[in-house]
């Protein structure tokens, strides 16, 4: 990891991430998959990353937890450069991530186990966990007996419980149906306001990065950069209710002028690998 | 419950799985008072039956299903502990891997009870070499199961592992090998069943133990019902491990 940067991190935010770059090597050579993207994120403040598929949005997810090294630019969480995965920062995924061989409670205690508290105390506390995503009364149940949403609860409650300063989700729920994320995005909304989470949602949902965020950040599509920022003035406490009102519409509409051109471009380079690779043969 | 709810649950299936047994048997009896099979070659069930009664008190049929018993049960803890962890070294070490994979399933197909005359040399007409013989011809699936197992562990569960900073032994014991329990399994019930098969033909073959030796006996003797009754235990010996495979497997894995 280089770091080339010299700018200090400021003292009000949590998280900056500074001309990062990432570059993967293939055998149709080099591929840019973020390239010199910057922003720094608040104390509980929640920002969402928006961009077309192929954009470079769960690289940069990998990056900021720690799980792909080697890049350019750097990452710090409250001043500290991140390599490799920081107990500040808990992630959260875009596929089913439960623990099948765990009840939902001994999943959400796992956190509190790899850091040694005793089994009745780790309970007690992940029981605390459980009621918080809404899941009370399904301690005992395992991830196979629950619903797709329901085990991303699960997933939520377990990284909640490892108590990171900054919550990193990569589309948590883009496998769920359009009612029961919304709902969901209720619930995330209600436990980033009780709890003052920092949060950084990775997503390609346009609602859903307009409902939950204060800002949300375009990407442009391959190579990733970082196109626009677009606060969001929508009144707290939020809820999904928001979705209907004038302003939600006026955001929704401003950040897809800038996501249509990316996405436009991304279906037209996908076309054009599949006709090249059909020439090929 | 009704009896169509009752037909599907798992009583009913154990309930099936008895009758179609009793059936068969009824059938072969059938079968060979009609003169369609040789009595002389395959003896009535009922004389069979008749003579289990007759094997445990005079064969001392007991006791015999007791050694062999205990040599599957060595044979079995052997399987898991150098089974469950070579196949940890090949998935840690890719190089291994690709070395001796390859060899690992040729072992598999390798008629190892032939070899029994040098496993004599090397551990005595003992029970060392009848628990080695089954060990050695049980080791390739646990191997070959426990590496696929831990190499299908889904990416997502070793990242989020590795989110919590997991050490590699944490990684291992709290993801990996509960990842792989399943597969784990499977290679371990295989190798039981290759186990059990050599350790009762080794026993026969050298005339030394539990109830490969008694069937040996029964045989010279030409006391087909004996020997088929204790063929009998030698099926029960291996419903009791796999009975107690599965339940350590649900024990292990209750969500499964």
């Amino acid at each position: 990891m280089a770091s080339g940067v010299a700018a200090q991190p400021q003292p009000t935010h949590l998280l900056e991430v500074e001309r990062v770059t990432k570059r993967f090597i293939t055998n149709e050579g080099a591929i840019t998959a973020v390239d010199d993207i910057s922003f720094s994120i608040a104390p509980g403040e929640f920002v969402s990353i928006i961009g077309p598929s192929g954009c470079g949005k769960s690289t940069l997810f990998n990056i900021i937890g720690g799980l792909i090294g080697d890049y350019e630019g750097r990452v710090t969480v409250a001043g500290e450069i991140v390599s490799g995965t920081h107990p500040a920062i808990g992630m959260v995924f875009q596929e089913e991530s439960t623990f099948p061989w765990r009840t939902v409670l001994e999943n959400v205690a796992f956190p509190l186990e790899v850091a040694g508290i005793p089994r009745q105390r780790r309970l007690e506390r992940a029981e605390h966990f459980v009621s918080m995503v809404g899941l009370s009364g399904f301690g005992r149940r395992f991830p196979a007996e629950l619903s797709g949403g329901m085990r991303q609860r699960v997933a939520l409650a377990r990284t909640l419980a490892s108590e990171p300063r900054i919550l990193l989700m990569d589309e948590p729920f883009a496998a769920l149906d359009e009612q029961t994320r919304l709902l969901l995005g209720d619930k995330v909304l209600q436990i980033q306001q009780e709890l003052k989470q920092t949060t950084l949602l990775i997503t390609h949902n346009l609602t859903e990065a307009v409902q939950l965020s204060d800002r949300v950040l375009v990407m442009t599509y391959r190579p990733g950069r970082l196109k626009r920022v677009v606060g969001i003035n929508l009144p707290h406490p939020r809820d999904s209710e928001v979705v209907s009102s004038d302003a939600f519409g006026h955001y929704v509409a401003e950040i897809w002028q800038d996501l249509r051109e990316e996405a436009s471009r991304g279906i037209r380079d996908d076309e054009s690998r599949v006709l090249q690779a059909g020439a090929k043969r | 419950m009704t009896l169509k709810a009752w037909a599907r649950s798992r009583g009913g299936a154990r309930v099936l799985g008895a009758v179609t047994v009793v059936a068969l048997i009824a059938g072969v009896e059938a079968l060979i008072r009609a003169g369609f099979i040789n009595r002389f070659i395959v003896p009535l069930p009922s004389q069979i039956l008749a003579a289990i009664p007759r094997i445990i008190v005079e064969e001392n049929v007991l006791h015999r299903f007791w050694q062999t018993a205990q040599e599957i049960l060595w044979a079995s803890l052997l399987l898991a502990a150098v089974g469950i962890s070579l196949g940890a070294l090949l998935h840690r070490f890719r190089i291994l891997r690709l070395a001796c994979e390859t060899w690992v399933a040729a072992l598999a197909a390798a008629p190892i009870v032939l070899m029994y005359p040098l496993f004599l040399v090397i551990f005595g007409r003992s029970a060392t070499t009848i628990v080695m013989i089954g060990f050695a011809a049980g080791l390739a699936p646990v191997i070959l199961k426990t590496v696929e197992g831990l190499s299908g562990t889904r990416r997502v569960l070793i990242d989020v592992g590795r989110s919590f900073r997991l050490s590699p032994a944490q990684q291992f014991w709290k993801i990996l090998l509960p990842a792989a329990l399943p597969s784990v399994f499977v290679g371990l019930k295989l190798g039981l069943i290759f186990a059990m098969i050599n350790i009762v033909g080794v026993e026969f073959l050298i005339n030394f133990g539990g109830l490969g030796q008694l069937i040996n006996e029964l045989a010279e003797r030409y006391d087909l019902p004996g020997t088929y009754g204790a063929i009998c235990f030698v099926i029960l010996a291996s419903i009791v491990f796999f009975d107690v495979t599965e339940r350590l497997e649900r024990w292990l894995r209750p969500s499964e």
